[in-house]
């Protein structure tokens, strides 16, 4: 699976937008996580998951970073997201089903925000791309 | 069985009062042809269904998600027996249909997103936490008279 043309034309001009809410989105798609699937927390113990608490602003900053740097090497995700894909293999080891679940709420985190754009076209490249950088996330994993 | 709570089923009524069903409906299942167009194996005779704008537009589309919508609307009148109230469409769906349940949480999933994106911020973390326990429900429940 990989992204036509247009899908990475129609990523690209929504990331615009995305990102000067990138940190908002990060947080809250975090947020969505944990309140519609209380069994992702316990990959966070070490964490305050109250919504706003520092730690969920640092981390879903953190995972909306990672995804625009998958954004500025939409040709070579695999490369671009290299070490988080060695992190999640040998450290994390984050349960593969959890990228989908994560994926998702991105996903509403964004229509919710953005729901002009939103479009079908778009919600099918952003469902794509989420795929992929969910691949090559889980590539390294055995 | 799946147990709501009162603030769950707040949550979920409330939100489905401001819903227009046929609209959101054709929405739905629009989606979810797009999106993942293996899904449109159940529906070769429904015409035009080759490029995103043509499925969003074709009234077979609009009127089945009508269809399965409205169906929806009645479960959330029966939350509290979800697979009592879809056991003869489980049947349906498995022995004349012959449709993988794993399409019913695909269009679960796509009702949310749509409902995220018509009710924007009043669809916090919560409400959509709410709505997932329910379609997860829904699906299971359509999924329970497989065999």
């Amino acid at each position: 699976m990989s992204l036509t043309k247009a899908e990475r034309t129609v990523i690209l001009s929504m990331w615009d937008k995305i990102s000067t809410q990138a940190d908002a989105i990060g947080t809250q798609a975090l947020e969505r996580l944990f309140a519609s699937y209380p069994q992702t927390k316990t990959y966070f113990p070490h964490f305050d998951l109250h919504p706003g608490s520092a730690h969920m602003r640092v981390h879903g900053a953190k995972v909306v970073a990672a995804l625009g740097e998958a954004v500025k090497s939409i040709d070579n995700i695999g490369g671009a997201l290299a070490k988080l894909s060695e992190l999640h293999a040998y450290i994390l080891r984050v349960d593969p089903v959890n990228f989908k679940l994560l994926s998702h709420c991105l996903l509403v985190t964004v229509a919710s925000h953005f729901p002009a754009d939103f479009t079908a076209d778009a919600h099918t490249a952003w469902d794509k791309f989420l795929s992929i950088v969910s691949c090559v996330l889980t590539e390294k994993y055995r | 069985m799946v147990h709501f709570s009162a603030e769950e089923k707040a949550a979920i009524t409330g939100l489905w009062g401001k819903v227009h069903v046929e609209e959101a409906g054709g929405e739905a299942l629009g989606r979810l042809l797009v999106v993942y167009p293996w899904t449109q194996r159940f529906f070769d005779n429904f015409g035009n269904l080759s490029s995103a704008s043509a499925i969003m537009g074709n009234p077979k589309v609009k009127a089945h998600g009508k269809k399965v919508l409205t169906s929806f609307g009645e479960a959330i009148k029966n939350m509290d027996n979800l697979k009592g109230s879809f056991a003869k469409l489980s049947e349906l769906h498995c022995d004349k249909l012959h449709v993988d349940p794993e399409n019913f949480r695909l269009l679960g999933n796509v009702l949310v997103i749509i409902l995220a994106s018509h009710f924007g911020k009043e669809f916090t973390p919560e409400v959509q936490a709410a709505w997932q326990k329910l379609v997860a429900g829904v699906a299971t429940a359509l999924a329970h008279k497989y065999h």
